[in-house]
C-alpha cells in the first residue's frame, strides 16, 4: 500500500499532476500517442526489465489488439469500451498461446521464437483482406465513451485514454510490487534458484508474459481510436525494435523508465526534422542542435542506442535513481526494503 | 511439372549455398564471441557497397574486389569491436544485440542520406556472364559461381575452426578465456581478429551479391533475421549447422516460392519455431 | 451613452470592413504549404527531397507571393508510417497554419491524411499514392489525386501492349494490395484486349531473389511479363530476367517504374521494357527546360530528372496557387471549387480535375532505349504512343465517389 508521505505517493501525484495538465501543455494527439506508447514499454518492461525474457515480437499484440478494434468500431459498430476489450482480448489469447510455447526456451532462442511468431502474424495481417493491407484499416470511428460521450473531441478522447493508461500502469506497478513480482525478479537473478526454491518458474513467466501482452494490447487498441486507423507499421518487427529502445532508453527495472523512454522516442521521431528551423537563430547552441534535425531520423536513433548502451545502461531514470541514491546516501537510514533494480 | 520442379530446386540450392555462405559468418560471431551481431546485414550491405565504389572510383574490378572488400570492412569491424563491443563481453549479450541493431540503424541511414535508395547496378564479370541451358533451365554461370565459391569458403572455414589448432585455440577462448590466456595466448587480440573475420565474410557475400542483387542500402535489412532464424535452427555454437541450415532453407524457400510463394519470406520463422521447441539448442548446437 | 454607441458602431464598421477584405484575404497571413513525403525509405528516390524542390521551385515560379501574401514551404518525412504522416498533418493544420498538405507518396499513408484534412477543412494535392480508392470510395471533398493512379498504369501499359503484339501475360506481383490491385486492373484490360493471362506469381514484398518466378514465368510461355510491383522489387526483377536469359525472348513490362529505376539500373539491364509515365523530361522543349532547371538547382543534391511524381507535384502546387489567386481566398472551399473548375495545360500535362478530385490528363506508353539508341545523359525513353485522357483514366462513373451527386 502507498503511505501518504512516502515518496511513492508523491510519485503518483505527480503523475496525476502532470498526466492532467498534458493537454493544455503540449498538443493533445501528441500526448495521446505518448501514452499508448508508454503502456507499451510498460508491458514489454514487465518482462525484460522484472521478469528478464526479452521478447522480439512485442509489436504482434500491440498490432492485432490495434486491428481487432479497429475491426469491431468500425465494421461491426461497436462503442469503443467493448472494442477496446474485444481488441485486449484477442492479444490476450495470443499471449497466452506464443508465450505457452515460447517459454520453453531462454535467452536469445527466446527472443527468436517471439519474433518468429510475430513474423507469422504480420504475415497473417496482410493476408487477411479486412486489414486492408498496406493501405491499413482505415477510418475507425471513436464513438461514445459509456454510450452517451462523444470522444471526437482532441480533451475529452485524451482523458478517456489517460484513464486506461492510468489503470494499466497501475497494474504494473502493482505486480512489481507485489509478491508476485519478487518472484519474477527472482527469476531473472537466477532462475535454477527460484526453481530450486520450489517455485513454478514456468507458471511464473507464462503469467508475467500474458499479462505483458495483454496490456500491449491495450495500448494497441487505445492507439487504434486515437490515430482512427490501424496499420502494417504496428505489426512490423521494427515497432518490436522501437519498444527495446524505449525500454532501453527509459531505463529497464524501473517503473517509469519505459514511460520516459516512450516520451523521449516519439518527441524525437515527430519533432527532430523541425530542429531544422533552429538554423537561423541567432544562438550557436541552438544552431549547433539544429544540425541534428539534419540527420536521417534513423540515424539518430542508432546514435541513441549505441549511446546507452555503451554509456547509459541504466537508461535515463535509472541514472536519476543511482544519482538520487548517492546524493541521499548519507541521510538515508539503513534500510531492510530492496527496491533497486538493474 | 517435374522440369519446373528441378529448375526450381536448382535454384533453391543456389540461393541456400548464398545463405550459407552469409549465415557462416554470424555463425563464427556467436559461436566463438557470444556476440549476437545484428549489423551482419548492414556489414554485407556495405560489402556490396564496397566492391561498387571500388568499381566507380577507383576502376577496381570484381576480381580484386573480391579481396579489397572484404578487408576494409573488415577493418571496420575491428574498430568496432575495439572501441565498442569489446566493453559489452561480460554483460548479457541483450546488449550486444542492441549495440549492434543501434550501428544497423546509423549505418543504413548514412549510406541512404548519400545513395539514395534505388541504389546501383553491379554488372556481372565478363569472365563470368552468360549461361549453360540445362534443359529444364537456363543456368547463369554466375550462379554456378557462387555455389562453388559458397561451398568452398564454408568447407575452409568449417575446417579451419574445428579442425586445425588455431580453431581449437578459438573454441577454448569461447570456453575459458582466463584459463587460454594463462596459457600465454594473447586472447583479446583472438576476439578482435575473430570478429574481423567474420564481418570480413559477410562483406564477402556482399561481394559475391551485387552482380546478382541491386546494390541498395537497405538490401541488408530484410535478410537480417531470416539470416538470425538460419544460425537459429543449425544452433548457435555450430558452424557446421549454420551450413548446412542455410542450403535446407534455401530448398524449403524454393519449394514454397513454387507452391505458396506469398508465405516465403514467412516459411524459414514456422520452421524455426518448430525446430526450437522440438530441440532447444537447434539442430546440431550444443546446450551450455 | 454616445460613446457607447460610437464605439460599437466602429467596432461594427471595422468588423463589416474586415468581412469585405476577408474575402480576398490569405488566412494567417501567409500561404504554407507542407511536403509530406518519404525522406529515408523506399520512395525517397522517385518522391523525397527532389519533391520538396519541385514544390518550392513552384512557390519561386509563382513570384514567391501570392495575393500579396508570401508562401511558405515546409516538409516532414512520414517514413511511410500512416502514424507518423497522420499526427503530423493533424499538427501542421492545428498548430502551424498549415494550409495544404501535398505529395504523401505511398497509399497507406495518403489515405491516413485524407480525413484529416477534411475534417479542418484543409486541402490534399496527392502526387505518389497509387490506390484507386483515393478518389473512388475513400475520396474526401478537399482532395486532388494528381499525377496517377493504378488504373491509369495498368490501362495504359496493359492495352497498349496487346495492340503491339503482346497478347499472352504472366504476372510476377508483390503480395500486397498495390501489386494484387494493379495486377487485377492490367489482367482486365489484358482480357478486355484480345490477351489472354497465363498465370501469376505473388512474392513478399522486398524480396531480393526472383530466379523462381521468373522460371515460372520462362515455363508459362507467355510473351510478355507484367511486373505488378514497384521500386527496389521491379529493379530486382528486371536485373536477373536478363540474368536468368528471360529478355530478350519475353518482353517486360513495368507497371509502376520510374525514371529513377532505370537510371539505377542502366540502359543495358532495362532496354526494350514498357512503361507507362506521366511525364518524360525531354517530351516538349517546355518539358526539357524545366527539368534542366531542376537537375541544375542547387537544391538538386543527385542532379537527377525529375520523375513524374516530382514533376506532377510542381503542377499541382502551381495550380493550386492559381487557384487561389482566382478565387481571391486560401480557404478550402472556394479553391477547390477554382481547381475542378479549371482546366490544366502546362509543363506536366494537359486535361482536368473532376468532381471527385481526380486530375485526368494524357499519358504516354514508352519503350526504354537500348545503349545504342541513348545519345546523351538521361536520353532513356522513346515515346511510343499518347494515351489520350479520356482513355487514359477511369470516368467518373467508375470511380464512384460518394460526394459526386449523380
Amino acid at each position: 500500500m502507498i503511505r501518504l508521505r512516502s515518496p511513492e505517493a508523491w510519485g503518483w501525484i505527480a503523475l496525476l499532476a502532470i498526466g492532467l495538465a498534458a493537454p493544455f501543455l503540449v498538443y493533445p494527439v501528441f500526448a495521446m500517442n505518448v501514452l499508448c506508447l508508454a503502456l507499451f514499454a510498460s508491458a514489454f518492461n514487465l518482462l525484460l526489465g522484472y521478469t528478464g525474457l526479452l521478447s522480439f515480437g512485442h509489436a504482434a499484440f500491440l498490432g492485432s489488439a490495434a486491428y481487432v478494434t479497429g475491426l469491431a468500431a468500425r465494421t461491426w459498430g461497436w462503442p469503443p469500451e467493448l472494442s477496446v476489450a474485444a481488441g485486449v482480448a484477442v492479444a490476450t489469447v495470443l499471449g497466452w498461446a506464443f508465450g505457452s510455447l515460447a517459454i520453453r526456451r531462454s535467452g536469445i532462442y527466446f527472443a527468436m521464437i517471439t519474433l518468429g511468431f510475430a513474423q507469422l502474424v504480420y504475415f497473417l495481417v496482410v493476408q487477411m483482406s479486412w486489414t486492408g493491407g498496406e493501405d491499413g484499416l482505415q477510418g475507425v470511428p471513436r464513438g461514445k465513451a459509456l454510450g452517451v460521450i462523444p470522444l471526437d473531441g482532441q480533451y475529452t478522447m485524451y482523458y478517456f485514454v489517460f484513464g486506461a493508461f492510468l489503470a494499466g500502469f497501475w497494474l504494473v506497478w502493482r505486480t512489481i510490487h507485489s509478491p508476485f513480482g519478487q518472484v519474477l525478479r527472482a527469476v531473472r537473478e537466477n532462475e535454477p534458484r527460484a526453481l530450486s526454491l520450489g517455485y513454478d518458474v514456468d507458471r511464473y513467466k507464462l503469467v508475467a508474459f500474458v499479462l505483458s501482452a495483454a496490456l500491449a494490447g491495450l495500448a494497441g487498441s487505445l492507439k487504434a481510436l486515437v490515430l482512427q486507423f490501424a496499420s502494417l507499421s504496428d505489426v512490423h518487427w521494427h515497432r518490436s525494435g522501437e519498444v527495446v529502445l524505449m525500454t532501453l532508453l527509459g531505463g529497464m527495472g524501473t517503473v517509469l523508465g519505459p514511460s520516459v523512454g516512450a516520451l523521449l522516442v516519439v518527441t524525437l521521431e515527430n519533432y527532430l526534422p523541425g530542429l531544422d528551423a533552429l538554423s537561423e537563430s541567432p544562438s550557436a547552441q541552438l544552431r549547433l542542435l539544429s544540425r541534428l534535425g539534419k540527420l536521417p531520423i534513423p540515424v539518430v536513433i542508432g546514435g541513441v542506442f549505441v549511446v546507452c548502451v555503451l554509456a547509459f545502461r541504466r537508461g535515463i531514470v535509472g541514472e536519476l535513481r543511482a544519482l538520487a541514491a548517492r546524493a541521499f546516501t548519507a541521510v538515508k537510514r539503513p534500510s531492510s526494503s530492496t527496491t533497486s533494480s538493474e | 511439372m517435374t522440369q519446373a520442379l528441378f529448375g526450381q530446386l536448382l535454384v533453391g540450392l543456389i540461393n541456400g549455398s548464398f545463405y550459407a555462405l552469409l549465415s557462416l559468418g554470424l555463425a563464427i560471431i556467436f559461436g566463438l564471441l557470444n556476440v549476437v551481431n545484428f549489423a551482419h546485414g548492414a556489414l554485407y550491405m556495405m560489402g556490396a557497397f564496397a566492391a561498387w565504389m571500388l568499381s566507380s572510383y577507383l576502376g577496381i574490378g570484381y576480381w580484386w574486389a573480391l579481396l579489397l572488400a572484404p578487408l576494409a570492412v573488415g577493418i571496420v569491424g575491428v574498430v568496432v569491436e575495439r572501441t565498442m563491443l569489446r566493453r559489452l563481453y561480460g554483460l548479457d549479450n541483450l546488449y550486444g544485440l542492441l549495440l549492434t541493431f543501434g550501428l544497423t540503424l546509423i549505418a543504413e541511414g548514412l549510406f541512404h542520406h548519400y545513395y539514395g535508395n534505388s541504389g546501383n547496378s553491379y554488372p556481372v564479370p565478363e569472365a563470368l556472364q552468360g549461361g549453360v541451358n540445362l534443359g529444364f533451365m537456363f543456368m547463369p554461370i554466375y550462379r554456378g559461381w557462387v555455389v562453388v565459391v559458397s561451398i568452398v569458403v564454408c568447407t575452409l572455414s568449417w575446417f579451419v575452426i574445428e579442425r586445425t589448432k588455431l580453431g581449437a585455440y578459438l573454441r577454448a577462448g569461447t570456453e575459458n578465456p582466463r584459463l587460454l590466456q594463462a596459457f600465454g595466448v594473447n586472447v583479446p587480440v583472438m576476439f578482435t581478429a575473430t570478429y574481423g573475420f567474420g564481418v570480413a565474410l559477410a562483406a564477402f557475400a556482399g561481394v559475391m551479391a551485387a552482380p546478382v542483387y541491386q546494390v541498395t542500402p537497405l538490401m541488408g535489412s530484410n535478410l537480417v533475421i531470416v539470416v538470425f532464424a538460419v544460425v537459429v535452427i543449425g544452433g548457435m555454437g555450430s558452424i557446421a549447422g549454420a551450413i548446412v541450415t542455410g542450403l535446407g532453407l534455401g530448398l524449403v524457400e524454393g519449394l514454397t516460392k513454387f507452391l505458396y510463394p506469398q508465405a516465403s519470406a514467412v516459411v524459414i520463422f514456422v520452421v524455426m519455431a518448430i525446430v526450437l521447441l522440438i530441440r532447444p539448442a537447434g539442430l546440431f548446437g550444443r546446450v551450455k | 451613452m454616445l460613446r457607447i454607441a460610437r464605439t460599437l458602431a466602429l467596432l461594427a464598421a471595422a468588423a463589416a470592413a474586415s468581412g469585405a477584405a476577408a474575402q480576398d484575404k490569405v488566412s494567417d497571413g501567409v500561404v504554407k504549404i507542407g511536403v509530406l513525403t518519404d525522406m529515408t525509405g523506399f520512395y525517397s528516390d522517385l518522391a523525397g527531397p527532389g519533391s520538396v524542390l519541385a514544390v518550392k521551385m513552384a512557390a519561386a515560379d509563382f513570384g514567391g507571393k501570392v495575393l500579396g501574401k508570401p508562401i511558405e514551404v515546409v516538409a516532414a518525412d512520414h517514413q511511410n508510417k500512416p502514424d507518423i504522416a497522420s499526427n503530423t498533418a493533424r499538427k501542421w493544420f492545428d498548430e502551424e497554419k498549415v494550409d495544404a498538405v501535398v505529395d504523401l507518396v505511398n497509399s497507406g499513408t495518403a489515405l491516413a491524411v485524407m480525413p484529416v484534412a477534411a475534417e479542418k477543412k484543409r486541402i490534399t494535392l496527392l502526387s505518389g499514392p497509387a490506390t484507386t480508392a483515393i478518389t473512388g470510395e475513400k475520396c474526401t471533398p478537399y482532395n486532388v489525386h494528381y499525377t496517377y493512379n493504378n488504373w491509369s498504369l495498368a490501362n495504359g501499359t496493359g492495352r497498349e501492349v496487346v495492340k503491339n503484339g503482346g497478347d499472352t501475360w504472366f504476372f510476377i506481383t508483390a503480395d500486397y494490395v498495390f501489386g494484387k490491385s494493379l495486377e487485377a486492373d492490367t489482367a482486365k484490360v489484358v482480357t478486355e484486349s484480345g490477351g489472354k493471362v497465363l498465370g501469376h506469381a505473388l512474392h513478399p514484398q522486398s524480396s531480393s531473389d526472383f530466379s523462381s518466378y521468373l522460371l515460372q514465368a520462362q515455363a508459362s510461355g507467355a510473351k510478355v511479363i507484367g511486373m505488378a510491383n514497384a521500386g527496389a522489387d521491379t529493379i530486382n526483377t528486371i536485373k536477373q530476367a536478363k540474368e536468368f536469359g528471360v529478355t530478350p525472348k519475353q518482353t517486360l513490362a513495368g507497371l509502376l517504374v520510374f525514371i529513377s529505376d532505370v537510371h539505377s539500373l542502366g540502359l543495358d539491364i532495362a532496354k526494350n521494357m514498357y512503361l507507362t509515365t506521366a511525364f518524360y523530361w525531354d517530351r516538349t522543349d517546355a518539358t526539357r527546360a524545366f527539368s534542366k532547371r531542376f537537375q541544375s538547382h542547387p537544391d538538386n543534391a543527385k542532379k537527377a530528372m525529375p520523375t513524374m511524381v516530382q514533376a506532377g507535384l510542381y503542377s499541382a502546387v502551381t495550380n493550386y496557387l492559381k487557384a487561389i489567386q482566382a478565387a481571391g481566398t486560401d480557404a478550402a472551399d472556394a479553391v477547390i471549387a477554382k481547381m475542378k473548375a479549371t482546366p490544366i495545360d502546362d509543363v506536366f500535362g494537359k486535361g482536368s480535375i473532376g468532381p471527385d478530385g481526380l486530375f485526368r490528363h494524357d499519358m504516354y506508353l514508352v519503350q526504354v532505349k537500348t545503349p545504342q539508341e541513348s545519345k546523351y545523359p538521361w536520353d532513356y525513353y522513346k515515346i511510343v504512343k499518347t494515351i489520350p485522357a479520356a482513355q487514359a483514366f477511369p470516368s467518373v462513373e467508375a470511380q464512384a465517389c460518394p460526394l459526386v451527386k449523380k
